[in-house]
């Protein structure tokens, strides 16, 4: 019972399934109860994890997507950002602006693939300008609504004390619109990793989803399960990267206080 | 009304003229109204103010909701420009820069701890470690000394509004402009606070303008009160009453059934 509370607090927890499912799957394998052809035993996966890391396709493939998206991001969310950032807090950029990215939004971007593809075939910047359109959007969205909803009486405090410009943008409307950018952040990265994957399984040459295509038609089934793994703690690590971020930046919101 | 009670306190629907020479006579001024109009459109809020008010002297101002006080206060924090009239201020309070504004709110920047929030008032004024020394300082006025490194958030309603007391005074402005900043506050805290800035006030010797919805607590604190009508001065009182001021006492009831009276029979 402790125990439990002591695992819960230290986030322990939210392994325990993760672990038992392992471990049930693994057991479920070795009694013959799933066909090796539809989901090897996790110690098989494992074992592929063993040699393709050996043979270091795995961490190149590893280290190409995530450059991949990393890169795609730092794009994609860096223009969301300025642009949230412009039409925020200035009407003129929203008025000129807004509209057309509003339209554009409501475009799916992965439907853009076939075009992407007869602009860019099957080179870096197809993979690069899909990820950055992905992201851009949960940037764009939550910088500028962040922005829009600081706290109209704060910015006027600022202003009655004689805080200038630059001032109130950095004491009063960045760290007011902080809470909703990190949302958007998160929600970014999640999209990031999606957008990647789709990506790299219809038209790569690298890549974990390249590498997870691959093996389907070589039939290798525990690489193509290995794969989809590294995706899911690819994207579980930038999560918790991002959350430790806003924990230690979002130290004053009543929601991140221990009580 | 007893008639002798009512020569204590000075009673006057003021014409601009006569606020002008009642201001004047007694010191130095810290600002004027002269004629102050100011209109939203269409609508009048006010229409020919007039008011000198004396440096270091305690102004109360009431008036019924909508009349235009915060208004009133807008202007001589300079967050509005009048419609119409002039605005001057006395040569030591240099315009509106040394004019700080407390709001019915705390406005208290949740990001940044207590202390923090009081160097803000001490923008352009000073910075670094002389700007956290003086911050520190005023709020041990203020008595919160040992919340300096907290939140904001963990603070109670009354705590947060001696915060936002304390980063108006901390740049020691000449004139002190709070817009009903005891409001939100229940009667106990709201008497302590009182007795808090009232114990500043003379300490520190600037010209308050108080809006009140609190006919009581105008009279407690003011050394003058006026009250706003139909986008006027409908009435300048004086409360002569020595200070410190006893809630409840006699006189002070009697100069605020004066207001009361005043309040209800017009309009
Ligand atoms: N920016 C504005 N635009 C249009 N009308 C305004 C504006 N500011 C104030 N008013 C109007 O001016 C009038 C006076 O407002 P003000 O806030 O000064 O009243 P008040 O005396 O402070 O009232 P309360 O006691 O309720 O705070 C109101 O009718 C209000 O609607
Ligand atoms: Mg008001």
């Amino acid at each position: 019972m402790s125990l439990a509370i002591r695992l819960a607090r230290n986030g322990a927890a939210g392994w325990l399934l993760p672990a038992a499912i392992i471990a049930g799957w693994e057991a479920a394998a070795r009694a013959g109860l799933i066909p090796a052809n539809v989901l090897p035993a996790p110690s098989a996966v494992a074992e592929a994890f063993w040699r393709l890391t050996l043979s270091g396709e795995l961490i190149r493939n590893i280290g190409v997507s995530t450059l991949r998206a990393l890169s795609g991001f730092a794009i994609g969310g860096s223009i969301g950002f300025v642009l949230g950032l412009a039409n925020g807090l200035s009407t003129l950029s929203r008025g000129l602006t807004d509209t057309t990215l509003q339209m554009i939004r409501n475009i799916p971007h992965l439907a853009l693939i076939p075009l992407v593809i007869l602009w860019f075939g099957i080179d870096e910047e197809a993979k690069l300008f899909l990820v950055a359109l992905g992201v851009f959007f949960p940037i764009y969205v939550n910088t500028l609504l962040g922005i829009q909803s600081v706290d109209p009486q704060l910015v006027e405090m600022g202003r009655v004390y004689g805080l200038d410009r630059r001032a109130l943008f950095f004491r009063v409307i960045l760290p007011g619109a902080l809470p909703s950018i990190f949302v958007g952040l998160r929600y970014a990265l999640g999209i990031m990793w999606l957008t990647l994957i789709v990506a790299e399984t219809i038209s790569a040459s690298s890549g974990l989803g390249y590498m997870a295509m691959q093996a389907r038609e070589f039939l290798l089934i525990d690489v193509v399960v290995l794969s989809i793994l590294i995706y899911a703690l690819l994207g579980k690590l930038a999560d918790s990267l991002a959350r430790l971020l806003e924990r230690l930046s979002l130290g004053w919101h009543p929601a991140f206080q221990k009580g | 009304m007893p008639a002798a009670a009512l020569t204590a306190a000075r009673s006057l629907v003021a014409t601009p003229a006569q606020a002008r020479t009642i201001g004047s006579v007694e010191g130095r001024r810290a600002f004027a109204f002269k004629e102050v109009g100011k209109r939203f459109g269409d609508k009048i809020v006010l229409d020919g103010i007039s008011l000198d008010v004396r440096a270091g002297q305690f102004l109360a101002v009431i008036g019924k909701s909508g009349c235009g006080k915060s208004t009133l206060l807008r202007l001589l924090a300079g967050l509005d420009r009048p419609t119409s009239g002039s605005l001057t201020f006395g040569a030591a309070e240099e315009g509106h820069s040394r004019t700080r504004f407390m709001f019915q709110e705390p406005r208290l920047l949740p990001w940044a701890s207590v202390v923090k929030n009081v160097e803000i008032g001490l923008t352009g004024i000073a910075g670094g470690t002389d700007a956290r020394q003086r911050a520190l300082a005023m709020l041990d006025e203020v008595g919160l000394a040992d919340r300096a490194d907290e939140w904001p958030s963990v603070l109670s309603g009354g705590q947060k509004q001696r915060v936002a007391l304390a980063r108006a005074l901390v740049g020691q402005p000449q004139i002190l402009a709070l817009d009903e900043p005891l409001g939100a506050l229940d009667a106990l805290t709201r008497i302590e606070m009182q007795q808090l800035l009232e114990r500043i006030w003379l300490d520190q010797k600037f010209t308050a303008v108080l809006v009140t919805h609190d006919v009581g607590e105008a009279v407690a604190l003011a050394d003058r009160v006026v009250v706003i009508g139909a986008g006027r001065i409908a009435l300048d009182l004086d409360v002569p009453v020595a200070r410190p001021r006893r809630h409840g006492s006699a006189e002070l009831a009697h100069i605020e059934g004066t207001i009361l009276d005043h309040l209800f029979s017009r309009v």
